[in-house]
């Protein structure tokens, strides 16, 4: 996008996140909205990533641990169920990871550049309870 | 006033369509905006914000972008709090005047501020708001330091930690002055509710920031905001260290209504050794030498007296 210098602008200045009119914005959905430039969903944080959360739906129990702790938004909850992860927005914390209370996890952290299915593929299996440490991937 | 939103489980919680948007520049594991969220999606109403200066507003308004999808006013370091008690009081005159474009629908008035905003610097604003009854909520994202500059102490830094300004070493154990006590202060301003949160335990939290939209007047909510770079611990653990901050009782989770009846809202099952809160952060990390062992045992029975004393409190009834 175009950018104005910092002595272009008006005093006051405003950004409008969206183009067009949004009557009730608490339930539209981000799929639905009008979203304009100035908004940062327009933008990515992907490049901060060293490794990056992948989710296993076979395990998923919808308790939407991961939905309510993510600090990015990036989570994709529709209809109570966990249907995936928005890598333009995650900045792979890990909270996920971390909050997810299924065994094995439903989600887990690989390198950033590791294939998906190769990844489901050599997921963990169920794990007994005394070891109590999780499985790490190198 | 409009309709609260059913939030019974977090299952219905997650119907909520966030109004706040990701690549905002906060770090990564944030407790900032997992609070922002469960403050913004407690409620469906039209909300009207501001941010004083601090994490919060320089990571979610740089330019060209916003992250915010509701009215949000960028301003200064101290006036968060009096730029939407002026915005309240606009929208009082406008209703009075018959004015409003669209009168059925009611707006939620919220301000965010840090710490460094809350405890120090816009400390006298936010008194003349609660002074003048504005129908606001004032949301302190509490992570004990100023995070944005670089970790300088703030008056609400506890005892020992390590901050830029207050850095531990052969002849300091760190910060030497206890955590002013805010959550008493606005509730002495008589304030119809003051709560105090944590973003792990969510229901809580979206039950008091409900209580106080429902409340008349100025409202005030202090949040615990585990900060992954200045307590220094690792971005996938915010969530756990929050869960050892309730569960030793650093940070209870409490409610005080019209400054007159405090209420305990979270009593951990098992309550955990102060140690062990300490010990999970890197700022403490000095804490556990010969040297400023003492400090400890010292922590421990601050918690254990403060515990004591709310305990107190809820049992009179004030």
């Amino acid at each position: 996008m175009e950018k104005k210098g910092w002595d272009e602008f008006e005093i006051g200045a405003m950004l409008r996140t969206f183009d067009g009119a949004v009557t009730d914005i608490a339930t539209t959905l981000p799929e639905n909205r009008p979203y304009s430039q100035s908004s940062s969903f327009t933008a990515s944080v992907a490049d901060w990533r060293i490794e990056k959360p992948l989710f296993n739906k076979d395990y998923c129990i919808d308790c939407q641990f991961c939905w309510v702790y993510c600090p990015d938004m990036s989570i994709i909850s529709r209809d109570k169920k966990m249907v995936g992860i928005d890598f333009d927005h995650c900045k792979g914390c890990g909270i996920c990871v971390q909050v997810c209370p299924t065994n094995p996890k439903s989600l887990l952290m690989f390198s950033e550049q590791k294939d998906e299915e190769a990844a489901l593929a050599e997921w963990p299996k169920k794990e007994k309870k005394d070891q109590s440490e999780e499985p790490k991937e190198d | 006033m409009s309709e609260m939103k059913k939030i019974k489980n977090l299952k219905d919680f997650s119907t909520s369509a966030d109004r706040f948007e990701g690549a905002n520049l906060l770090c990564p594991g944030c407790a900032h905006s997992i609070i922002v969220r469960e403050v913004l999606n407690a409620t469906n109403d039209d909300l009207i914000l501001a941010a004083s200066t601090g994490c919060l507003e320089v990571c979610t308004a740089v330019y060209p972008y916003t992250s915010w999808d509701a009215s949000w006013i960028h301003i200064g370091f101290e006036n968060g709090s009096s730029a939407v008690a002026g915005a309240e009081a606009m929208y009082k005159a406008l209703k009075t005047k018959g004015r409003l474009k669209q009168p059925d629908r009611v707006p939620k008035f919220v301000a965010f501020g840090g710490d460094g905003a809350t405890y120090d610097i816009g400390f006298q604003w936010i008194s003349g708001c609660f002074e003048r009854g504005h129908n606001m909520m004032y949301v302190c994202l509490d992570n004990e330091v100023y995070a944005n500059t670089g970790g300088q102490r703030s008056s609400s830094t506890p005892i020992g930690a390590s901050a830029t300004t207050t850095p531990a070493g052969r002849v300091s154990y760190g910060e030497k002055r206890n955590k002013k006590d805010m959550m008493a202060i606005m509730a002495a301003h008589g304030a119809p509710y003051v709560a105090q949160v944590a973003p792990n335990k969510w229901k809580d939290m979206v039950a008091k920031i409900q209580k106080g939209f429902a409340a008349e007047g100025p409202v005030y909510i202090n949040a615990m905001s585990a900060c992954t770079t200045e307590w220094k611990f690792a971005p996938e653990d915010t969530i756990s260290i929050s869960d050892l901050a309730t569960d030793s009782l650093v940070f209870p989770l409490y409610e005080i209504i019209n400054g007159t009846q405090l209420n305990i809202t979270y009593r951990p099952k098992n309550i955990i050794p102060v140690r062990d809160y300490l010990g999970a952060q890197g700022r403490f990390k000095h804490l556990f030498t010969k040297q400023y062992e003492y400090l400890i045992d010292e922590w421990q029975t601050r918690v254990d007296a403060k515990w004591d004393y709310l305990q107190r409190r809820e049992e009179a009834g004030v």
